[in-house]
């Protein structure tokens, strides 16, 4: 997808990342900070920010590839315009969580880590998000739903894609 | 005008208390009532959730769960006077499920709104750090050392005994760090103090500060929490803006700041090495140990950390005493702890009690029992490096000694039920899976002993049938087990086992062993 960018976006994102860079740059322990600053503006981490990164805090391309990989947070590929995240943990598994997720990906038609062919929506696993108390759980974007079935969570996709 | 509570707290957004809170305001200004509507924080009865209350002159009552098809009929009723209608559930406090617990972390969570400074302060927020500003660091350090805290993020070490170390450590520059990084599945307390009652963490860090010395703070939080961090933002700067945070607190020459870090979704980084190498930039790989954080911890300065829970106890430590909490609890374990209901249970919610409860009476007597409605038949205490524990075992009092007896943990308190159709092999796979998904990668028991593991579990079910092959992984996972209880680095890999040998031990029919060995490990 990167390559489907024109010289002109390809410009607009280096200056968007140079922007971060320079905001956060100064703080200690700066890395993940700008790495969030970018996801949360880019939508994803792309490896045009590594050199200007690496310029900015004295490290080695290979050293903020390695910090970027590392987090399951920050995505090296774009994603669809909804992340859809899936409980996998085992107070969702205790209710039924397995039988979601497979219900789910059948609906969107993709596994994790895949982006449904309209690029709206963006399927991970993720590993708990405090809302063990209503398993299973799922968040979309921001926001937590609880006491998830497949039905719900196709009502707020559905809701998603038409706002 | 009469005062209306609807929860800001996630998991009651999560069941669209977001909704009931506009279709409750939609309604009165339909009707051309005039309501206060207050979003506050969640009493933790998560299963009644949109927890709505009303203030009355005999104090507020509950109306629960509220959706909004709900609200009309409510205003019919009268609701706003505490009118009958099937959801009233009359006065919150005389809720005997509320009513039984000792609430001391979790005092004010529910009452009040959670960024309201002079709510917190009306709640005897501020008392602790009033009185600690009196006192020397060395008084303070031995107040929090009496009242017997441990680590409420798991390890259990005592608090007191860590500060103490930080306080006579040599050093210009000294931390504060609060491990909000809360992974475990079946956690959410720590949640619940960031989004429903953030100040008194933000005092509690600030008491450790100056108790050791300490002029700045992090919050390192979890991402998958967004509303705990703006939660968490805006009470920092109301502190900030009142003189709480700063470089004079409240007057007294003391200078602490403070600053939320996200996290990335590394389950790792909650071991404080990987933490703090998280903190500073970096792969969140764990460190060899010594040097302990308290000597050489971010970047290499003498660092206090400590999770959420234990630092959220301290205002009511430094406000009410020492003694008053220590007087609370069993044996070696002082004060309350706040359990975490989840998985397959029908009531599920924030039970703080003192040391010392059975787990049959948090599964039956709050819990009660599974919400499928069959029986219970695995619990999973301590997250997932927590030891699966069968019925016989739920007569265990909540004490950190007496789970270390039966090979088990009591972690960060949280507690996930399973009704009978779970099958135990999954999760003893799982337990390895999610290991081998989260290691760091730096010590070989954990990076390679986690997806070795998996496969053997799968040649344990496949064996089933046949008598030598199925004994010989058997064993070979007992093998491996111990190679990463003795060889890991941290607990990540350390403790994988304790899942794993547990469902072996206690539920061996599932993996195919007739006779449930209670192999001693």
């Amino acid at each position: 997808m990167v390559a489907d960018l024109t010289t002109q976006e390809k410009l607009d994102m280096a200056s968007k990342i140079d922007a971060h860079i320079a905001k956060n740059q100064h703080m200690p322990g700066a890395l993940l900070p700008i790495l969030h600053a970018i996801q949360d503006d880019i939508g994803w981490v792309p490896e045009a920010c590594y050199l200007p990164i690496s310029k900015a805090l004295a490290l080695s391309i290979a050293e903020v590839h390695g910090v970027v990989t590392f987090y399951h947070h920050f995505h090296t590929h774009p994603v669809g315009k909804h992340v859809l995240q899936i409980c996998r943990a085992e107070s969702c598994q205790a209710m039924g969580s397995e039988k979601l997720e497979a219900n789910v990906k059948a609906a969107l038609g993709i596994d994790y880590h895949e982006t449904t062919q309209d690029g709206a929506v963006t399927l991970l696993p993720v590993y708990c998000l405090g809302n063990c108390a209503c398993s299973p759980a799922v968040m979309l974007g921001d926001d937590v739903y609880g006491r998830m079935t497949a039905d719900k969570v196709a009502e707020i996709v559905a809701e998603a894609r038409a706002a | 005008m009469v005062k209306v509570y609807v929860p800001r707290d996630s998991t009651a957004l999560s069941l669209g208390a977001d909704r009931t809170a506009k279709a409750i305001q939609a309604e009165a200004g339909k009707r051309g009532m005039q309501i206060e509507l207050i979003r506050n924080g969640s009493r933790g009865l998560f299963w009644l959730e949109p927890f709505v209350e009303v203030a009355t002159s005999e104090g507020r009552v509950a109306f629960a769960p509220v959706q909004p098809k709900d609200v009309p009929s409510l205003f019919d009723a009268d609701f706003l006077n505490a009118g009958a209608h099937p959801l009233n559930l009359g006065l919150t406090e005389e809720i005997s499920w509320l009513k039984k617990q000792q609430r001391l972390t979790f005092a004010r969570s529910g009452i009040t709104n959670p960024v309201c400074l002079d709510d917190y302060v009306a709640h005897h927020g501020y008392k602790g750090l009033n009185n600690a500003l009196k006192m020397t660091s060395a008084e303070i350090v031995k107040a929090v050392t009496d009242s017997g805290l441990r680590g409420r993020g798991g390890a259990a070490f005592p608090t007191g005994i860590k500060w103490n170390t930080v306080l006579g450590a040599k050093g210009e520059q000294k931390y504060i760090v609060c491990n909000a990084d809360e992974g475990d599945s079946g956690t959410y307390s720590d949640r619940m103090i960031m989004e429903d009652d953030p100040f008194v963490l933000i005092e509690g860090m600030t008491i450790a500060g100056i108790a050791v010395g300490a002029t700045q703070g992090y919050i390192y939080l979890r991402s998958e929490y967004p509303h705990a961090l703006k939660t968490l933002n805006e009470a920092i700067a109301k502190a900030e803006q009142a003189g709480y945070l700063g470089q004079n607190i409240c007057g007294s020459g003391h200078a602490f700041n403070l600053e939320v870090r996200r996290a990335a979704g590394a389950y790792i980084c909650g071991e404080e090495t990987s933490l703090l190498e998280s903190l500073e930039g970096k792969r969140g790989q764990v460190r060899f140990k010594p040097p302990l954080p308290a000597i050489e911890g971010l970047f290499g300065k003498p660092t206090v950390v400590n999770n959420v829970i234990s630092l959220a106890t301290i205002p009511i430590i430094l406000d009410e005493g020492a003694q008053y909490y220590a007087d609370y609890g069993m044996g070696r374990s002082r004060g309350t702890l706040p359990i975490q209901l989840a998985g397959n249970i029908k009531q599920a919610g924030l039970v703080e009690l003192a040391f010392g409860a059975t787990l049959r009476e948090l599964l039956y007597d709050f819990g009660g029992g599974s919400a499928t409605g069959r029986p219970i038949r695995a619990v999973q205490v301590g997250g997932p490096l927590g030891a699966f524990l069968p019925e016989s075992q739920f007569d265990t009092p909540l004490d950190y000694e007496e789970f270390s007896k039966i090979w088990a943990v009591l972690g960060h308190g949280g507690i996930v039920a399973f009704d009978d159709s779970v099958d135990m092999s999954k999760m003893a796979r799982y337990a390895f899976e999610f290991c081998a998904i989260e290691s760091c990668g730096k010590c070989t028991p954990c990076r390679i002993g986690s997806t070795r593991g998996a496969e053997v579990i799968d040649r344990i079910v496949a064996n089933r049938g046949n008598a030598k092959e199925h004994g010989k992984q058997v064993q070979l996972v007992r093998d491996l087990s111990d190679t990463m209880i003795n060889g890991s680095l941290c607990a990540l890999g350390g403790m994988t086992p304790y899942p794993v040998l547990s469902a072996i031990n206690h539920f061996g029919e599932d993996f195919g062993i007739e006779s449930a060995k209670k192999a001693a490990t």
